[in-house]
């Protein structure tokens, strides 16, 4: 297998600007890089340097002012909102810092809903989300309400859904932000299971100790990569 | 697809679920509306029913000439007498001159006091035929009717309330009667029946139940066609006298087509003879079209009326759509980040308005056609307190429920929900889906 059939995603020169009543802000200034299959990234750099924005632009949420961003194939800034609606759906699952469960859904029905928007619904469908929900370590909480668990048991219930439809790779922004590090370290268990299982994760982290645990990190500072090193 | 569709359903209840006494407000005006388009709609179409029904009576194939009196100045005051109105030589010209009419019935009535001891009824005294039973459809209670060898001769048949007032305990048949001076005998007793529509200028519907039957040629040997009246108070009363010959005559057409054609003839024929305005023809079939355009206009004004008061439940709706849409600026971008198109959100949306405004209009619905039973208790219940309270229209009232009125009432308020749920809905697909997830 050559390095190209490899390659999960390629960025080049990405650039993302946000225009503001005559002031331009350059969140992205020309950002290069290749995701392989099966990596495990974690993106470091202080705020305001434009993680976030680099995660929207993967995750297909946001379009590059300019540059390239090449995902199996096709360039995602000459997608239409249907198509990137699709990629988000079929190719990319999210996880949050703070969850985004949808608080009228019990763990079942919130693992469930990505499935919904690619028509893949009945039995089969709610087979596999027991069984997310169990490999999360879930599986006695299947009917409750999110505001009836905890942030750790949240967290894992956004990473069963970011899981259903078996995503090409994981977008974290801050994953465990809000969680104590014991619940932290759960969660990077779970991300690094994964990641044997061959899953590609990017997550954003401020903490050394998390980053440590990713197998390449990625530094930014002021819109532009500062470091890119594999641990 | 099906399934999805109803798993969108589903969702939708679940989310309006979620603020039970919103949905249920903003719901309540699509319900209010669509129950006041059957509603009105069932009220306005047992009135037009019931005048339909009261023209029937008059018949479809009668042509009904009246004596009318005519309008005119004071300058007549001095003549104390007047004379006016259809003649029995008109009745004869008729007759003789129009081929295609299957009968003709010459009438007069006149009110006229009637006594039998210290028990009085201020009844309408009919001179009529032998045909006027079968013309009105008056059925005998007891008795029989006049016949042709009662002609000139003193006897009487009452009709119900009549004979109730003189006769509030014995069988009257038998018995004689004072009308005026005279004595009469009575021959026999009409069943109730129900008034027929007005015509001919007054304004009161035909109440037969007050009446007195004697044959015509007696009334005019004994009664005669000049009646006194008294008129005034005070010192020296005044007396004007009316001579009139015929009240009515109906004429019968052989075809219900010819109708309109005869009652042209007949009034050209009247007009010769005739100087002054003192007789109208009137058609009921023409009284029934006329009722039946009436009765579409009626229709219409109610359904913008209702239409209306849907429009401005519709914008509640959309008001509270609208809250929703932000409210739920969050969930929109957690959908849109799981894989929503913007076609998946506003189906989303829409379905949500549309299961709001539907469940609105099938309770309206519901409440809509139990307008029968709920009107007639809510009639018995003001009943009971005051009596006097209800004009007699309502009385009679019976809502009838037009087909027609719940199809469109939930017509519209589905319309409603599309028509408003449209836009919140486009709003909610249309929002960044970053700037929806960081929305707090
Ligand atoms: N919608 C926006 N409109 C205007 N400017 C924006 C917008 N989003 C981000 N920016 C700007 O882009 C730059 C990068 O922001 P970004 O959110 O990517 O930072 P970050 O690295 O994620 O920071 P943090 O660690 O605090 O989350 C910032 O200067 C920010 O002000
Ligand atoms: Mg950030």
């Amino acid at each position: 297998m050559s390095v190209e059939d490899q390659i999960a995603f390629r960025v080049e020169d990405l650039c993302r600007s946000y225009f503001l009543k005559g002031e331009t802000v350059h969140a992205l200034k020309g950002v290069s890089f290749d995701v392989l299959a099966g990596e495990y990234i974690a993106i470091m750099g202080p705020s305001g340097s434009g993680k976030s924005t680099l995660l929207n632009v993967l995750g297909c949420l946001d379009r590059p002012t300019s540059g390239r961003y090449i995902l199996a194939g096709d360039d995602v800034a000459t997608l239409n909102d249907y198509q990137l609606s699709r990629i988000r759906g079929q190719r990319i699952g999210f996880v949050f810092q703070s969850y985004n469960l949808l608080q009228q859904l019990n763990v079942l029905e919130n693992i469930k809903v990505p499935l919904q928007y690619q028509g893949l619904v009945g039995s089969e469908a709610d087979v596999l989300c027991q069984h997310l929900a169990e490999r999360v370590g879930l599986g006695n909480r299947l009917y409750h309400r999110p505001t009836e668990l905890s942030g750790g048991q949240q967290q894992r219930v956004a990473i069963a859904r970011s899981l259903v439809n078996d995503p090409y790779f994981i977008l974290a922004d801050e994953a465990t932000g809000n969680l104590d590090s014991k619940t932290t370290d759960e969660v990077l268990d779970l991300f690094e299971t994964l990641n044997n299982d061959g899953k590609t994760i990017i997550m954003i982290t401020h903490e050394d100790e998390v980053a440590a645990r990713s197998k390449r990190v990625i530094r930014l500072r002021d819109g532009l990569i500062e470091s890119d090193t594999r641990n | 697809m099906i399934f999805q569709f109803f798993q969108t359903v589903v969702l939708g209840i679940k989310s309006l679920m979620v603020q039970k006494l919103r949905a249920g407000l903003a719901a309540l005006g699509i319900f209010i509306g669509t129950a006041t388009v059957i509603w009105l709609v069932a009220m306005g179409e047992g009135v037009s029913f019931r005048a339909q029904q009261q023209i029937l009576e008059l018949g479809a194939r009668n042509i009904i000439v009246r004596t009318k009196q005519p309008n005119e100045g004071e300058q007549d005051a001095a003549n104390r007498v007047k004379t006016y109105g259809l003649l029995r030589a008109d009745y004869r010209r008729i007759v003789e001159n129009i081929p295609n009419i299957s009968r003709a019935i010459p009438m007069r009535e006149l009110r006229f006091e009637l006594r039998l001891g210290d028990r009085t009824a201020d009844a309408k005294l009919v001179g009529c035929v032998e045909d006027y039973l079968a013309l009105n459809r008056l059925e005998m209670a007891r008795g029989r009717w006049l016949s042709s060898r009662d002609r000139g001769k003193k006897v009487v048949v009452l009709a119900s309330d009549t004979a109730r007032r003189l006769f509030p305990f014995e069988n009257p048949i038998g018995r004689t009667i004072w009308v005026g001076a005279e004595f009469y005998t009575v021959i026999g007793q009409t069943r109730d029946r129900t008034a027929s529509a007005a015509i001919g200028g007054s304004l009161d519907s035909r109440d037969y139940n007050l009446d007195a039957y004697i044959p015509l040629k007696t009334l005019r040997q004994r009664v005669g066609d000049l009646v006194m009246k008294r008129v005034g108070g005070g010192q020296g009363f005044n007396f004007i006298g009316e001579d009139v010959e015929l009240s009515q005559i109906t004429v019968e057409v052989e075809n219900i087509e010819e109708v309109d054609e005869t009652a042209q003839i007949i009034e050209t024929l009247l007009k010769k003879y005739h100087e002054k305005e003192d007789y109208a023809v009137v058609v009921p079939r023409e009284l029934l079209r006329q009722a039946e355009r009436t009765r579409t206009m009626f229709n219409v004004l109610l359904v913008v009326i209702a239409g209306i008061s849907l429009l401005v439940g519709g914008i509640g709706i959309m008001n509270i759509m609208l809250a929703t849409v932000t409210e739920r600026t969050r969930e929109i971008g957690i959908r849109r980040a799981l894989g929503a198109t913007r076609t998946d959100i506003i189906s989303q949306f829409l379905i949500e308005t549309v299961v709001l405004t539907a469940s609105g209009g099938l309770l309206g619905v519901l409440f809509g056609l139990s307008v029968g039973p709920i009107f007639e208790t809510l009639k018995r219940a003001v009943l009971t307190f005051s009596p006097e309270s209800l004009p007699p229209i309502v009385q009679t009232l019976e809502p009838r429920i037009a087909p027609w009125s719940v199809v469109l009432s939930l017509a519209i308020s589905l319309g409603v929900g599309v028509l408003f749920g449209v836009y919140p809905a486009r709003k909610a697909a249309f929002l960044d889906p970053i700037e929806a997830l960081r929305h707090e």
